[in-house]
């Protein structure tokens, strides 16, 4: 017998599952897909402009930065795409695209990439661009346009070149000209939070209404999700517990005072809770990892959400609640370490 | 074939669910290897302390004769496992790396290779001491891969009693077969090396796991045993790594070896199949442990099988017996999970040796690139302890390895490497482990 001239040492184990990192990212940036294609068939051409500078946006700055640090590109990892997709598609679709950049930037860089790049943020970074929007441009980010507006696939949004730094022009004498009946540019949230309308909930899991790029459809984004599981890349988990928790509390508002408060199920579809629960809160990097701690997290999501959604100011409350989960993830898995093998016997034998 | 699982919530939870590569060997029946030029015979292959030599270089011995001997309690004897004649007694690599003493004999081409020692004993009317020295002299150890002196484990410690004892017969590796055909070819000598040792620590039952993806050796065994026994064969849901005791105990019975204690404490004496074989073969005839079975399959390997050979086999005979592809660029010796790659295919096969493996270079992957944790707790799923590996394998890259011990509990993980299959990342994890382990024991002895 002959053999190679040289031996490899390596330790145990010797075999490995196959998954790798860029395939769970590549395959959430698949599962992503779909929902920007429906949100560019809600929107039109704005929509797929914004997406597109946004990722381009997002991978430029990772690039950038790992050249200005010598390091390796780390680009290959896919998950600054899904970072940039996910920015977009929580934007409002006629969002000025040099505000996109920015909020790229602030998600990649600052929230990313100063942290230490992948797997060291300590919150997601799509969201921490958004909250650096929702701050710093509150008129823009709240400025929703109709579904399925007339020309959209023709024309963009005149938001989506504003020029920046100056004052745009309000775009109510747009949305009246392109308008459908029966859409409106005020999302679901805002019509039932100030003029206490409640949106039916069929339109909301349809998605054929006003709101977030990618936010709108709840059904699509549960398939979406729902792939991500079976192919074992996304903690069902946390969209679970999540949605259970928003829910539980939407029931207990609801119970207490029906008129004020609409019931569970438009809580569920409404808003950016489905977008958020499946694709933002489930980013593992920012989430704890105890099977109990992964509960705790999602339910205590929930909940925040819809307090700060009947509560507060604001008429979604989705984003600053997984920022708020982000920040306790490390703190619930300190406390959720779970009971070893062996470990009640050691105490009783004592 | 018709096996039933046993019923209820009994199953592992944890683990992984690895392609076991089985079916190249589990229908091949044990063959025995031809005698190497050289046999090369450690005299420490046992956990416990070296034994001690009782020949000479030039000497001449006979197949089975005592050629060293236990040095106390915790240790056996070796036997010579062939006719011929001590070359030497010198340094012989190891699978561990380092070189160790081992007794060089070559064997005589033409000598009958006739076992001449032993002689009957009547295990009914021995005492369980009397076994326990008895299995001593046999020199077997566990053969599932620890290696350690299996008459330690029938001498019940003070104050405990053991009511039941477990048989392992789950061989959870992926490749590994030895086992599973020890039990469909030798079903009475397992059974019956259980008796002996339900004798000896005085449990009055026994029961068998093994893994459900074995139906045949499940059939064996509840073919060959008696129904007034005091034995069950149970079949187990398969998953790794259900071979290890902690697991299977917990499986079968619903009992918890205690961190850092024994199954003894919670009434239990676990053995090997294998292990019990040789126990019930050798033991009513007096004869030393000489040789076993090993699985020799892998990528690279042409005639895969499984091969009783005699112990101190140069693995390089063994690879050329079974043939071998020419770009062999990895052997394990036991399972891939757990088993350790060697450095020289001079290592001879030791009583402990469960498998020797041979990939073929790009055959397994190793090659990926390291990338940062990224949380998402697959190692917590799959950790059979319920340890948290992403959290210590943080604080390894910190070198905080007092934390690991004290806060995470890293000496109980027993490196099964469930952790380091599943990770995305390729971080390996249970290497870090080891490293940090190393490390502490490294600073205790400095303090």
């Amino acid at each position: 017998m002959s053999t190679a001239a040289v031996i490899e040492l390596r330790t145990a184990p010797h075999l490995h599952s196959g998954l790798s990192v860029e395939e769970i990212m590549r395959n959430v940036v698949y599962a992503l897909l779909p929902l920007c294609a429906y949100s560019v068939w809600l929107f039109g051409l704005s929509a797929l402009l914004s997406m597109v500078t946004a990722v381009a946006a997002c991978v430029l700055t990772e690039h950038l930065i790992c050249v200005a640090s010598k390091r390796p590109t780390t680009i290959g990892d896919w998950s600054v795409v899904i970072t940039g997709l996910l920015l977009a598609l929580t934007l409002p679709p006629g969002f000025p695209l040099w505000m996109v950049v920015l909020g790229s930037f602030i998600a990649v860089g600052p929230a990313k990439m100063l942290f230490g790049g992948l797997g060291f943020n300590a919150f997601n970074p799509a969201l921490v661009g958004r909250a650096f929007l929702q701050a710093a441009f509150p008129v823009a980010i709240t400025s929703y346009t109709p579904a399925l507006a007339l020309h959209r696939f023709t024309s963009f949004i005149p938001s989506t070149f504003a020029i920046p730094l100056l004052k745009a022009e309000p775009l109510t004498a747009w949305i009246a000209q392109v308008r459908v009946d029966a859409f409106s540019g005020a999302t679901p949230l805002v019509m039932q939070k100030f003029d206490h309308v409640t949106t039916d909930t069929w339109t909301l899991f349809l998605g054929t209404r006003a709101g977030s790029a990618g936010e709108t459809s709840a059904l699509l984004i549960a398939l979406c999700g729902a792939y991500l599981v079976l192919r074992r890349m996304m903690d069902w988990r946390i969209p679970v517990a999540m949605l259970l928790g928003a829910a539980l509390t939407g029931m207990a508002y609801h119970l207490a005072s029906p008129a004020l408060y609409p019931g569970p199920g438009f809580v569920l579809f409404s808003g950016g809770l489905m977008l958020g629960a499946t694709f933002m809160a489930t980013d593992p990097v920012a989430s704890p990892t105890t099977p109990l701690g992964l509960w705790i997290y999602g339910l205590l999501m929930g909940l925040i959400t819809v307090v700060i959604r009947f509560q507060g100011g604001l008429a979604e409350g989705v984003m600053y609640a997984i920022l708020l989960g982000n920040a306790l993830s490390p703190l619930i898995d300190r406390l959720t370490q779970p009971r070893i093998y062996g470990a009640q016997a050691k105490e009783a034998a004592r | 074939m018709n096996i039933e699982s046993i019923p209820g919530l009994r199953r592992l939870w944890r683990g992984v669910h690895v392609p076991d590569y089985k079916e190249t060997t589990n229908h091949l029946p044990i063959r025995r290897l031809p005698f190497p030029p050289l046999l090369i015979i450690p005299l420490s292959q046992h956990a416990g302390a070296p034994a001690v030599p009782l020949v000479r270089a030039g000497q001449e011995v006979v197949r089975g004769e005592p050629i060293a001997r236990a040095d106390g309690f915790v240790s056996v004897p070796m036997h010579a496992p062939a006719t011929g004649r001590i070359e030497r007694i010198d340094l012989s690599p190891s699978a561990r790396g380092t070189l160790a003493q081992a007794i060089f004999l070559r064997p005589y081409p033409s000598a009958s290779q006739e076992i001449l020692y032993g002689e009957p004993q009547d295990i009914e009317h021995m005492s369980p001491a009397e076994i326990v020295a008895a299995v001593q002299q046999t020199g077997v150890v566990g053969l599932g891969g620890a290696a350690f002196p299996t008459h330690v484990k029938l001498k019940v410690p003070e104050g405990k009693s053991i009511d039941t004892v477990v048989v392992n017969g789950c061989e959870c590796e992926p490749y590994l077969t030895s086992d599973h055909r020890v039990m469909v070819e030798q079903p009475h000598e397992v059974l019956h090396g259980a008796r002996i040792a339900m004798k000896a620590v005085g449990a009055p039952r026994a029961v068998v796991g093994v893994e459900d993806n074995k139906p045949d050796a499940v059939d064996a065994l509840r073919k060959a045993n008696t129904a007034d026994s005091g034995i069950t064969i149970e079949a187990v849901p398969a998953k790794y790594p259900q071979g290890a005791e902690k697991m299977l105990v917990k499986v079968l019975l619903g009992r918890e070896i205690p961190s850092g204690g024994l199954p003894a404490d919670v009434g239990l004496a676990v053995f090997n199949v294998a292990t019990l074989a040789q126990i019930g073969d050798l033991l009513p005839r007096r004869q030393g442990l000489i040789e076993r079975v090993v699985t020799v399959s892998g990528p690279a390997v042409t005639r895969p099988g499984n091969y009783l050979m005699a112990i101190g086999t140069p693995l390089r005979w063994a690879l050329e017996q079974a043939g071998c592809a020419a770009n062999v660029s990895r052997v394990v010796l036991g399972g891939p999970m757990m088993g350790a790659a060697v450095s020289s295919l001079e290592v001879p096969v030791t009583k402990g040796v469960t498998g020797i493996l041979a990939f073929s270079s790009g055959s397994l992957n190793g090659q990926h690139a390291i990338l940062p944790c990224i949380h998402c707790g697959r190692c917590v799923d799959v950790c059979p302890l319920h340890l948290n590996p992403s959290q210590m394998g943080l604080l390894a890259r910190k070198q905080r390895y007092e934390e690991m011990q004290a806060e995470l509990h890293l000496y109980d993980c027993f490196e099964c490497g469930c952790c380091s299959y599943v990770c995305p990342s390729h971080i390996p994890l249970v290497q870090y482990f080891r490293v940090a382990k190393q490390a502490l024991r490294e600073r205790k002895v400095q303090a």
